[in-house]
């Protein structure tokens, strides 16, 4: 309800951000690899913010979000390229395939519990990659051309619809409820909540902004192979989530575009890249142990400031 | 007895491999009694409320609750039949404000989808209204209202105790499980909880099932005591015949017992 009254300024906010972003490209005074990190930043926030519905507010440590972005990169690269129909169609059935298989993977694997969560929906990542690893029909460990089609425009109307929905479902009794599963899953039960139901819906909400990340992501580059979408990838956006601090939605966000610029531009020196990528973590880790944001959004700061006293509360 | 069982427990049992924790638990607890559950460590009190809740599945018996067998149900749905619980460890949603984790307890009764609120359809804002407005009455109920921003992990214990207990009654329940509601509270804030006990007793409609180890309070409070000891039932009746009866005395109130006599 608080929330509405930050839907404007959010809207406005991203109305601007688009225009100017827009406005540079059009003009040719920003070139190809600025809106090219633009894009990549967008598609990687919404990977944050969706496996932060899933960590950071439901509390199930899924480390398998890679899986659910290469259904979704597949499937949008075979609703393209094969069936020939719109790129909004391929992300839209990207994004619902991935929740089908978010589904399909929660359903069982959400009845256990933290590490082996944990490796479970590792191995369903693992598993996913190697379908399309097998499947000639895409390519195999060739990979599968896919036609350049993601845009600014698509990217960032992707990442505002991501932010909205999963910003509206926090902050109804729906969230509040995931929360108290990721607070106390015994009391949660215990209170009159399906426990099963949100941690399988916050997981299949979270799989299908990974699903439309996928397709953006496929899009985006002119070639997808199986290889991009391993274990690895997890861990980037599960990075993310633990360096923004758990639990903060402004926090993936900061993080994701910190460690994208940051990776971005540390491509000019590969001998030293993972080194510093490295360092960087280790440093936020040590001065920010709960994350950048901690447990807090930027709106809270907003509070802060206008209430000299703030309290160090948690409002929302 | 004038009233119908509210809840009956018929020869319920529960086995963990060789061990059986519970067995052979009969009780009736009666609308509008408040009844205690005593026993020594370890001999099945809290098993049993996992068993009235749905934590576990009892192994024997049956357990009715207003004449409709519960037992297999999982515990959010024996929570929406009316049987809500405190726990001994305190179990809070520590990183909600007060006010939040009282709508939790409203969240089965709230109908709005997750559609409507990721739409924010009309009836996203009146299901919050109303839970918000219901869970402020009510911590004004528990005079909780002035903490209600505050995270529910920076409230003293007592207080603690307090939310939990006003979280497990916003579920609105027909019966309330305590368990061990006085543990770890100094003798003011004990006090304090038989008088809050006394208070919702008077201001809800509820039947109260008690674990306790504080004595006093059992004995000030409850009406009918049940004595469990390795897991099975040793004695029933009014806290007068709890203290005098023998098998009790012999396996867990002996000492008291001889001090009161003396």
């Amino acid at each position: 309800m608080k929330k509405s009254k930050q839907f404007w300024p959010f809207i406005i906010a991203a109305v601007i951000v688009y225009a100017v972003v827009q406005f540079l490209i059009s003009n040719g005074m920003m070139n190809q690899f600025y809106s090219n990190t633009l894009i990549f930043i967008s598609i990687n926030i919404i990977l944050a913010v969706s496996l932060h519905l899933v960590i950071g507010i439901t509390g199930q440590f899924s480390i398998g979000h890679a899986g659910f972005l290469a259904v979704g990169a597949y499937i949008s690269a075979i609703v393209t390229m094969k069936l020939h129909l719109p790129f909004i169609v391929a992300i839209l059935v990207g994004g619902i395939v991935a929740a089908l298989a978010g589904l399909v993977v929660g359903i069982p694997s959400l009845r256990l519990k933290g590490d082996y969560l944990a490796i479970a929906t590792l191995g369903f990542a693992e598993i996913i990659r190697i379908v399309f690893l097998n499947i000639d029909a895409v390519g195999g460990a060739a990979g599968m051309q896919v036609s350049h089609l993601t845009t600014w425009t698509y990217a960032f109307v992707c990442l505002v619809i991501t932010i909205l929905v999963i910003v509206n479902f926090t902050n109804s009794r729906h969230g509040i409820a995931s929360i108290s599963v990721r607070e106390n899953e015994i009391a949660s039960d215990a209170m009159g909540i399906n426990t099963t139901y949100y941690k399988v819906i916050a997981f299949s909400i979270g799989s299908f902004f990974a699903g439309v990340a996928g397709a953006l992501y496929s899009h985006n580059f002119y070639i997808i192979q199986p290889s991009q979408f391993g274990f690895l990838k997890s861990f980037d956006i599960l990075i993310f989530v633990v360096l923004g601090g758990l639990g903060s939605l402004s926090g993936a966000v900061l993080s994701a575009i910190l460690l994208t610029v940051v990776s971005t531009y540390l491509q000019g020196y590969p001998e030293t890249r993972m080194i510093i990528y490295s360092l960087v973590l280790i440093l936020v880790m040590l001065y920010r142990p709960k994350g950048l944001m901690g447990t807090m959004e930027i709106t809270d700061y907003f509070k802060l400031w206008r209430t000299p006293k703030g309290g160090g509360q948690h409002g929302k | 007895m004038e009233n119908k069982p509210l809840l009956e427990v018929k020869n319920a049992g529960i086995q963990f491999g060789g061990l059986k924790a519970v067995q052979n638990l009969n009780m009736i607890l009666n609308e509008g009694e408040l009844v205690g559950l005593i026993g020594p460590n370890g001999a099945g009190k809290t098993t049993s409320f996992n068993l009235l809740t749905g934590v576990y599945v009892p192994t024997e018996g049956d357990i009715l609750f207003n004449g409709e067998r519960i037992n297999g149900l999982p515990p959010f749905k024996v929570t929406r039949k009316g049987i809500s619980r405190t726990f001994q460890n305190i179990r809070l949603f520590n990183e909600l404000s007060v006010l939040d984790n009282v709508k939790v307890a409203y969240h089965a009764i709230a109908k709005h989808s997750i559609i409507s609120s990721i739409l924010r359809l009309p009836s996203h804002f009146t299901g919050e209204k109303e839970m918000e407005e219901k869970s402020i009455e009510f911590l004004k109920i528990f005079s909780l209202d002035k903490y209600k921003d505050e995270l529910a992990k920076n409230l003293p214990y007592g207080q603690q105790r307090r939310l939990e207990i006003a979280r497990a009654l916003a579920a609105n329940p027909k019966l309330l499980l305590l368990d061990e509601p006085a543990a770890g509270m100094n003798p003011q804030e004990t006090k304090d909880l038989m008088e809050l006990i006394a208070f919702i007793r008077n201001e809800f409609d509820l039947t109260i099932l008690l674990i306790e180890h504080d004595m006093n309070l059992v004995m000030g409070v409850c009406e009918r005591i049940y004595v469990l000891d390795h897991g099975q039932l040793l004695a029933e009746g009014s806290p007068e015949e709890i203290r005098n009866h023998p098998k009790v005395i012999e396996a867990y109130l002996g000492e008291e017992v001889h001090d009161v006599d003396a």
